[in-house]
């Protein structure tokens, strides 16, 4: 049976079968240029084959996210932007003709909690799609449920990667596609040769930096002179930044999340290490972070990501504007928020392409979806599930927002299993 | 200690002292009825597996009221015990899930893929037992009870009392999950250990499976039940009930005082480490946040609402409380958090007795009076020397 | 490890960490003060502890939001007015809740744990419902903003340096409250024999509460001045009750002298475990040495000769 399991989430994505119902479908240009009205009349039966609940004027999808617990606060953007996206495609008409109905549920922060809650939205209400989850623990214990029970994720979260499925579209950067641009960047543009990595102490800081070690060491001949981990929620740094002062590296290599954060950088700057000489780049901190750790402590620090709210171009000028309509002029936009956008979009560009809200016919068809509308810029689903996108290096201002000082020429390939980090 | 809990001490000391009170057989078998017969009939498969986790809440909070409500023994630690025992299932639900070829893909086949992840290329030695289902069963109990036995003994030999008791066992919560989440390569970390599939062959994540090990989980209950009731009405728990009222009195009894605390927080801790098993082979992973100090807190909540002093009403307590937790969660998570710290304060200051409190006081004589009017009366279910549990 | 580092650079390293080792113990003492009165004093297991000193975290930030919009030209020195509205806030509640709640409970003390907890779930939705979610960033004047620099490497945060001269003034002056005051006195007289100090005319009710809210009115100064260092949000007042509960039952619970001593003991255990170690591994040493030392001497390192 566990066999079994391994092989249908291989067929899902290779199968040879799945390759050629995918080309006829993109061959099917008639599909695409079908007026919204022709679409609006296809029957119910027809786009739900596997008893979603789909109505002639509705579809149901679910959101699920903390509302409550300790990670309420990272998600709470997320579930906006979702929110935010669902109402623009509604108001534009719908998807497939129907419009889009919301159940939400709390994760309240508690991994079966949210394997409850997501066995709730496929079961008993039989959602289309789910937006949600946040963490790394929270995805995977929602997991084996969509995988179990059919259903579809929309993950916004950058992660460690070392994961693929079916039933999962990773709508955030996988660790190699954060870090390794943003290294390169570092190490050519501001001659970082010694590093000093400090994280919290989970999994995906302490991979992120697995795979940071090796590129420092085998790609850039740089080299790792201190590696740091911390328990959740920790707030006393100075020992650490002592190390920092002994080991005076080039650049300090950051993944400290949550409440720690605050602490640290606040720490950082009362210890004297002054960000505007002193090089530190960080892959946690958005603007949504910087909220709660003041612009003035952090100012001068680089971050890694593939969104700024600063991102200058008409698709990223649209979206601010509608957040903060929607949620007011004092939201800030960071990265996860802005890949939680995204997955309202691709799943519905990905219904059109497929003409039907199954979720095995979604899954198939989600490969080479590509949505030009994106805040970040032009996007597109690999075949593994995951997106290419861009990798930006922005400033930290005092003002919390970021200045972009490099942006990745090219789009970069999503690589779950990075050969030759692990 | 307040005066229900004097009667009922008093009540213990009355000399016939039969294994089970009629309404305690009354008791037993309306429980029984609920969760063998009447949750299966009405719930969906979804719901009655959600009844079937908290129930593996209500071996922690059986064990608590033996602990805590006898012995007088507090400890926001149970969940060290629940995590343990659950962490030994998953163990090896895991290793049996990491078999050379599920695995294939990973630099060494045949370890759990955490291991992997985190560049460990051998199973570590405390991993091996757990290659075996029947050391496994026997390590779920022993391993928390050997941690109990090591915390405990130590502690109670040189008297420590209920508050210092209270406060180490939670620190030594947060120790260990500091321990779980740190040692990702050897634990899992914050993730847990998830993508559980098979046990001994039989894959757990079917509905049918659900089912079945719903009524593993019930039965095993109502034996625990069964347990802590033989416990209870022995002479043991006539000595722990008289260790928390005037517990030098008993060591100057000449009884061994530590001996008999220990005998009750491993007890217990035998209970959470079964539910612990039952939640992991019901819910499909474990994970840290288990461990830790709010779910041990939470827990003491659940036998509190029961009733600290009644074992049936620390089953009708987790059922309850969690209930409302999935029910009002859904509808206002805002409103919870208020609705649960006003229960823990409801439930001290109003109803230290809790649900059992209520029905002794209230439904109990009723019932009896109705019941005493339909035959002769029967002085073994007299009002007043009859508690109920 | 030493060997790339000069005779210089390891001296003012090693000073250095001794400085952060005194800043820990000053943050140590600071949070356990309090609860060293509440617990230790009056044997109240107050589990919102924590949820008090956020309370005072919050104060503080309003009092900074308030001057830089209203009166930016004393910015400079709003801090303090925040610490003193920290206080009185955090000490008002506490005596509220004692009124409401802990008088009730005396003679349960493991069940003023339970209805403490929730008290602190209570408090903890209140801060998201009004404060929201999302940490807050508390604005700081300039002037305790960057380091003094002592010699060419070594470089001391002027933040740490007020906390410790925060800490210290207050710890003196509960020291100076509990032991040389009338009111201190009447305290120590109260937790010794309740009834005896009743039968002498104390009314230790007001004694009581006066008490509570005090060790209440301590934790929120202890919150406002971890503004400083340290994060503030609804949840961050959970981080620190496990460290402060083990400070304080690890020092001897009713001795000041002892809750500082373990405070110095932990913080530098910590402090130079963390130096070697990481992060993660030297907390969970700490921890244990002293719940292993505590296994072994349950009274702490400092015990109270009364009789019971």
């Amino acid at each position: 049976m566990a066999d079994d399991n391994d092989q249908r989430r291989d067929r899902g994505l290779h199968s040879p079968l799945r390759r050629k119902l995918l080309m006829g479908l993109a061959g099917a240009p008639v599909l695409a240029l079908m007026p919204r009205g022709a679409l609006a009349a296809a029957p119910t039966s027809a786009v739900n084959t596997s008893g979603l609940a789909v109505t002639d004027s509705e579809v149901t999808v679910g959101i699920l996210h903390s509302v409550s617990g300790t990670m309420a606060i990272s998600e709470t953007g997320a579930q906006q932007a979702e929110k935010l996206a669902i109402e623009q495609i509604n108001a534009a008409g719908g998807v497939l003709g129907r419009k889009i109905k919301i159940i939400q549920e709390d994760g309240a922060s508690d991994w079966p909690t949210f394997a409850e809650k997501a066995k709730k939205l496929l079961v008993n209400d039989h959602c289309a799609a789910v937006f949600g989850c946040w963490t790394s623990a929270s995805r995977k214990a929602v997991l084996p449920v969509f995988e179990q029970y059919n259903g579809m994720l929309y993950y916004p979260t950058f992660y460690e990667g070392l994961e693929q499925s079916k039933n999962v579209i990773y709508t955030g950067q996988e660790a190699t596609q954060q870090i390794l641009a943003g290294l390169d960047w570092v190490h050519k543009e501001k001659g970082g040769d010694t590093f000093f990595f400090a994280g919290s102490d989970y999994i995906w800081p302490r991979t992120s930096n697995k795979i940071a070690r090796k590129h420092v060491e085998n790609v850039l001949k740089g080299k790792v002179v201190g590696e740091e981990y911390f328990p959740l929620g920790h707030t006393q740094f100075n020992s650490v930044i002592n190390k920092i002062k002994l080991t005076k590296p080039k650049v300090i290599f950051t993944d400290v999340v949550g409440g720690s954060n605050v602490a640290f950088y606040k720490q950082l700057k009362a210890a004297g290490i002054d960000l505007s000489k002193q090089v530190l780049m960080t892959i946690s901190v958005t603007e949504d972070e910087i909220d709660g750790i003041g612009g003035e402590n952090i100012a001068g620090a680089y971050a890694c990501m593939k969104y700024f709210q600063s991102i200058d171009n008409e698709n990223n000028k649209g979206f601010v504007t509608a957040f903060k309509k929607m949620w007011g002029e004092k939201t800030v936009i960071g990265d996860v928020t802005q890949a939680a956008y995204l997955g309202p979009f691709l799943w519905k560009l990905t219904v059109e392409k497929a003409g039907s809200f199954d979720v095995d016919k979604i899954a198939a068809a989600s490969s080479d979806i590509e949505f030009k509308g994106a805040p970040e810029g032009y996007v597109r689903i690999d075949p593994n599930h995951h997106l290419w996108s861009k990798t930006r290096v922005g400033r930290a201002k005092t003002d919390g927002q970021f200045e972009i000082v490099y942006t990745s020429p090219e789009l970069i390939k999503p690589d779950p299993f990075p050969k030759g980090y692990q | 200690m307040t005066s229900p809990v004097q009667a009922l001490s008093k009540s213990l000391t009355v000399n016939d002292n039969p294994y089970m009170k009629p309404m305690e057989w009354l008791s037993l078998a309306l429980l029984a009825a609920l969760i063998l017969i009447v949750l299966p009939l009405l719930l969906d498969g979804f719901r009655l597996n959600l009844v079937g986790k908290y129930l593996t809440y209500a071996f922690v909070a059986l064990g608590l009221v033996i602990c805590w409500g006898y012995a007088g023994i507090l400890s926001l630690g149970q969940g060290v015990f629940f995590g343990l025992g659950g962490y030994c299932m998953a163990m090896y639900l895991k290793l049996e899930a990491s078999s050379p070829e599920n695995t294939k893909i990973q630099s060494t086949p045949g370890i759990p893929d955490f291991m992997d992840w985190n560049q460990i290329t051998s199973l570590p030695w405390f991993w091996k037992p757990f290659n075996s289902l029947p050391l496994t069963l026997i390590l779920v109990v022993a391993v928390p009870v050997v941690f109990a036995l090591v915390i405990s003994a130590a502690m109670f030999k040189r008297r420590v009392g209920g508050t210092y008791f209270a406060i180490i066992t939670q620190a030594i919560a947060a120790i260990l999950t500091i321990l779980i989440v740190g040692q990702q390569g050897y634990t899992g970390g914050i993730n847990g250990i998830t993508d559980l599939r098979t046990l001994h062959g039989w894959d757990i994540r079917t509905d049918s499976a659900h089912n079945i090990l719903y009524f593993v989980n019930a039965g095993l209950l109502i034996g625990c039940i069964l347990i802590a009731q033989y416990v209870k009405r022995s002479k043991l728990g006539r000595i722990l009930v008289a260790m928390r009222d005037k517990e030098d009195r008993v060591r100057f009894s000449g009884y061994s005082v530590a001996g008999f605390k220990v005998f009750a927080f491993c007890l217990a801790a035998a209970f959470a480490a079964i539910g612990g098993a039952m939640f992991t082979l019901q819910v499909g992973f474990m994970s840290p946040s288990f461990v830790g100090i709010v779910p041990s807190i939470e827990m003491v909540i659940y036998a509190a609402v029961g009733g600290r002093l009644s074992l049936f009403g620390a089953v009708w307590g987790t059922l309850l409380v969690n209930w409302a937790k999935t029910s009002f969660s859904e509808s206002f998570p805002d409103l919870w958090l208020f609705g649960l710290g006003a229960l823990f304060i409801a439930v001290v200051l109003a109803f230290p007795n809790g649900l059992a409190g209520i029905w002794r006081e209230q439904i109990e004589p009723r019932l009896t009076r109705r019941i005493g009017s339909l035959r002769a009366p029967d002085p073994a279910i007299a009002p007043h020397s009859a508690p109920a549990e | 490890m030493f060997g790339d580092y000069s005779l210089g650079d390891l001296g003012a390293i090693f000073a250095m960490q001794g400085f952060a080792g005194l800043i820990l113990f000053s943050v140590y003492v600071l949070m356990a003060l309090g609860l060293a009165i509440i617990f230790g004093q009056m044997g109240v297991i107050n589990m919102a502890h924590g949820e008090f000193m956020i309370l005072g975290a919050y104060m503080t930030y309003l009092c900074s939001s308030f001057f830089q919009a209203h009166l930016p030209s004393l910015f400079p020195a709003y801090f303090f007015l925040a610490m003193l509205i920290a206080f009185l806030t955090s000490g008002a509640l506490g005596m509220l809740v004692e009124w409401g709640l802990i008088r009730f409970l005396y003679k349960r003390p493991l069940d003023t744990l339970l209805a403490t907890w929730g008290l602190s779930l209570i408090l903890q939705q209140a801060f998201r419902s009004i404060f929201g979610a999302r940490e807050v960033g508390v604005e700081l004047p300039s002037w305790l903003i960057g380091s003094v620099q002592v010699t060419d490497s070594i470089e001391v945060p002027i933040n740490g340096l007020f906390v410790m001269a925060v800490t210290t003034l207050i710890t003196v002056g509960v020291a100076l409250l509990i032991y040389r005051s009338r009111f201190g006195q009447q305290v120590r007289a109260v937790m010794q024999n309740r009834a005896m100090a009743g039968a002498v005319g104390i009314d230790t009710e007001k004694v009581d509460r006066y008490t509570f809210g005090l060790g209440c009115g301590i934790a929120g100064v202890a919150g406002s001045a971890f503004t400083m260092i340290g994060s503030t949000g609804p949840t961050s007042g959970q981080l620190y009750i496990v460290d402060t509960f083990l400070i304080v039952v690890f020092g001897g619970a009713a001795s000041l002298l002892g809750t500082i001593a373990s405070a110095f003991s932990i913080s530098q255990t910590q402090s130079t475990l963390e130096f070697f170690l990481s992060g993660s591994m030297a907390k969970v040493l700490t921890l244990l040495a002293v719940v292993g030392i505590l296994m072994l001497r349950p009274q702490g390192l400092f015990t109270l000769k009364v009789r019971r």
